[in-house]
């Protein structure tokens, strides 16, 4: 019988931190890319200059759904980050409505 | 393989215009971004309505589909017919497609399997990390709980010697690790695909949702949950058995409470640093008036009680 291997990944939105290339990388994007995110305000970036930036891992998926809205829907990063505040809370109203249907 | 009605898919007559088929695209893909929309088959549909774009975009592409027969119906077999394709002229390049995005067959038959330049570099000495890949998992909110270990099966689209993109199957038993939230990501290291010339692989990520749960809803690590329980119970006061991901718990209902009324177990949600709570709304049930016993019993309540909610709305 084959012995089945189990793997262990680490929970990215309570790691500490993604570097610039790291998550560059992770997103499949130039490193320019997500440097306008941060000018833009979608993403915070702690420790001075880019080279030293650590990313919180709860940033990985904002910067996935900003990447996919601007591929898939044509829209800039202005637009793109707005379309991600409303999503936000339109995620959270539909969670009270989902608790209070319940 | 099945015929696709791509003008169907795209809402658009067979004479729509560019104009009208960019506008009928852009519709749609806001309308079905698996990032926007919560349908369930939203990702399939806005696939599909991509897919439809890029022939219908494409005034080549255009007009190789509109030489087969449009009375076929969608979802039909289709085979191509002889020499259907000549004079039409797509090189591979067309089809780079840094999602490694995989179309239908009917669209590959009719229009080649992409070919991604990435291949051609793999010739050359060049080294570099394998792209990372991404992929979303199912699993039941007592995992979070306990945290568990589940097979997680992927497909993922790779490329053989001749530059083709074939889907691969595989399939990985992962740790679900105690105290994860919804939509929060796994990372697995070396995961993801294979590096080109020594560069490594890269990694995968697996993005955790929860199955929908008849009696519980989640919000961070907060549970959510209503409590069915009798007149007598809140009215007097009870210790009732409360189901929850951890097993059966003693809640304790004081006297005079009622349908609405919230209760707290503190620590008792989502385990963590700090770990959440949960919250139960109380609804007081009326057993049913059927026996002549129990209309007795209302009877004895309308007459000893003299209760009437509706007073403050002068009722």
């Amino acid at each position: 019988m084959l012995k089945q291997i189990v793997l262990s990944g680490i929970i990215v939105e309570e790691s500490s931190a993604f570097t610039l290339d790291e998550l560059s990388r992770a997103c499949g994007k130039p490193e320019k890319w997500v440097i306008g995110l941060v000018d833009e305000g979608i993403i915070e970036a702690e420790g001075g200059d880019p080279r030293h930036w650590q990313f919180h891992g709860y940033c990985l998926r904002r910067v996935q759904i900003i990447q996919r809205l601007e591929a898939d829907l044509g829209l800039n990063l202005a637009g793109a980050a707005l379309a991600l505040e409303l999503l936000d809370e339109v995620e959270t109203l539909r969670n009270r409505i989902a608790i209070l249907e319940q | 393989m099945e015929y696709k009605d791509y003008y169907k898919i795209m809402e658009v007559g067979r004479d729509a215009s560019a104009d009208e088929i960019k506008r009928a695209h852009r519709k749609l893909a806001r309308k079905y971004h698996p990032d926007i929309s919560k349908e369930v088959d939203a990702e399939a549909k806005f696939k599909e309505a991509d897919e439809a774009y890029r022939v219908l975009k494409d005034p080549k592409k255009r007009a190789t589909y509109d030489r087969i027969d449009p009375n076929l119906k969608s979802g039909r077999t289709f085979s191509p017919p002889p020499n259907w394709n000549a004079g039409a002229e797509f090189s591979g390049a067309e089809f780079n497609d840094p999602d490694g995005r995989v179309f239908s067959d009917f669209f590959e038959e009719l229009f080649g399997r992409q070919r991604r330049s990435a291949h051609t570099e793999s010739h050359a000495q060049f080294n570099s990390r394998g792209q990372d890949h991404h992929a979303k998992v199912q699993i039941a909110i007592e995992d979070a709980f306990t945290g568990a270990t589940r097979s997680v099966n992927l497909q993922s689209p790779s490329l053989d010697d001749y530059g083709q993109s074939h889907l691969t199957q595989r399939t990985l038993n992962v740790k679900i690790p105690k105290g994860i939230k919804e939509g929060q990501q796994i990372r697995l290291s070396g995961q993801g695909a294979p590096g080109m010339g020594n560069g490594g692989r890269g990694d995968l990520y697996l993005e955790i949702h929860f199955n929908p749960h008849p009696f519980y809803h989640t919000e961070g690590r907060d549970l959510y949950m209503q409590l069915p329980v009798t007149p007598w119970e809140a009215a007097l006061g009870a210790t009732v058995k409360l189901p929850s991901p951890n097993g059966m718990l003693d809640l304790k209902i004081s006297a005079g409470s009622n349908s609405g009324n919230k209760l707290r177990l503190k620590g008792r949600g989502i385990p963590g640093k700090q770990a959440g709570d949960i919250y139960i709304t109380l609804t007081v049930v009326t057993p049913p008036a059927t026996s002549d016993a129990a209309k007795a019993l209302y009877q004895e309540m309308a007459s000893t009680l003299a209760f009437n909610p509706r007073v403050k709305m002068g009722g």
